[in-house]
């Protein structure tokens, strides 16, 4: 973490391919918000979209990180992991678009929802992939 | 708006885990069994029912301010889902009745 009166930076990993830790740091993402007191219609909205970056981070790449920052005007919260990429992000955006596995499935993941959930609750949202490299994923809430 | 304890007592349902929770209120709830689902359209003080039984569920209850979630059909939840139920004092229920039944019947329960 660092820290002046404007700006404020943090960083969490995720792990590709652990479930059990899926939504750990959309949960400390949201334990920080709510310590620095963000409009909890904000929060609801960041952690919607946190959550289905997090887990599309763990059910479809390798591994992650996630770059936090805050000012007095916007949250921006990038999602950058190494993993295959998206080859087409226009039809990964479509609902019910997922190439999630029978097994991920199973467990009520892979509905396909989870790009339309961020762009719903996200202020803003760009995705960047480069094939056989990793995505980058940015959402910006805006605090005023 | 009714706490878990009444709904529980009125509908039969077995604390499977997070007692410390049972004081929490009611806003109503919510079916599904697609995690993205829940995200996207569960709101907080609803209780969530679902089939699902993994640690994820807890992890959106949480996310989410869930007042519970209710297992359908005598499934029963895997024993990390218990762990953090416990810890985020959020209530598994369990119910030997399907979705549609435990649903309809919370329906009637709130609706007054
Ligand atoms: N970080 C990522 N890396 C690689 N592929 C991704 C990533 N995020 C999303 N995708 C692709 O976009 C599809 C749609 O994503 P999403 O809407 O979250 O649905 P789901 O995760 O349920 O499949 C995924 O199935 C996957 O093919
Ligand atoms: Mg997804």
């Amino acid at each position: 973490m660092n820290q002046d009166s404007q700006s404020m930076h943090f960083e969490y990993n995720v792990e590709g391919g652990n479930f059990s830790r899926a939504g750990y740091a959309s949960s400390e993402i949201k334990k920080l918000l709510k310590q620095l007191n963000v409009d909890m219609g904000i929060i609801k909205r960041t952690v919607v979209g946190c959550y289905e970056a997090e887990v599309n981070v763990v059910a479809h790449a390798y591994t992650g990180t996630i770059y936090v920052d805050l000012n007095t005007e916007s949250i921006t919260i990038r999602f950058q992991d190494e993993g295959p990429g998206i080859p087409d992000i226009d039809q990964a955006m479509v609902e019910g678009f997922s190439t999630a596995s029978s097994k991920v499935r199973e467990m009520g993941f892979g509905a396909g929802m989870g790009l339309p959930n961020i762009k719903k609750n996200a202020d803003q949202m760009k995705i960047s992939s480069i094939v056989g490299k990793g995505t980058t994923l940015e959402i910006t809430m805006l605090l005023q | 708006m009714m706490t878990l304890a009444a709904i529980a007592e009125k509908l039969g349902l077995k604390v499977l885990s997070g007692q410390s929770g049972m004081n929490r209120q009611v806003t109503g709830g919510y079916v599904s069994d697609l995690l993205s689902d829940v995200m996207g359209h569960a709101q907080a003080g609803h209780i969530w029912i679902t089939l699902q039984t993994h640690k994820n569920v807890m992890a959106i209850a949480s996310l989410k301010d869930l007042a519970a979630v209710i297992l359908v059909t005598g499934h029963q939840p895997d024993e990390d889902t218990v762990l953090q139920s416990n810890e985020e004092e959020i209530p598994v229920l369990g119910t030997d009745l399907p979705a549609f039944e435990i649903s309809g019947k919370l329906y009637e329960l709130l609706k007054t």
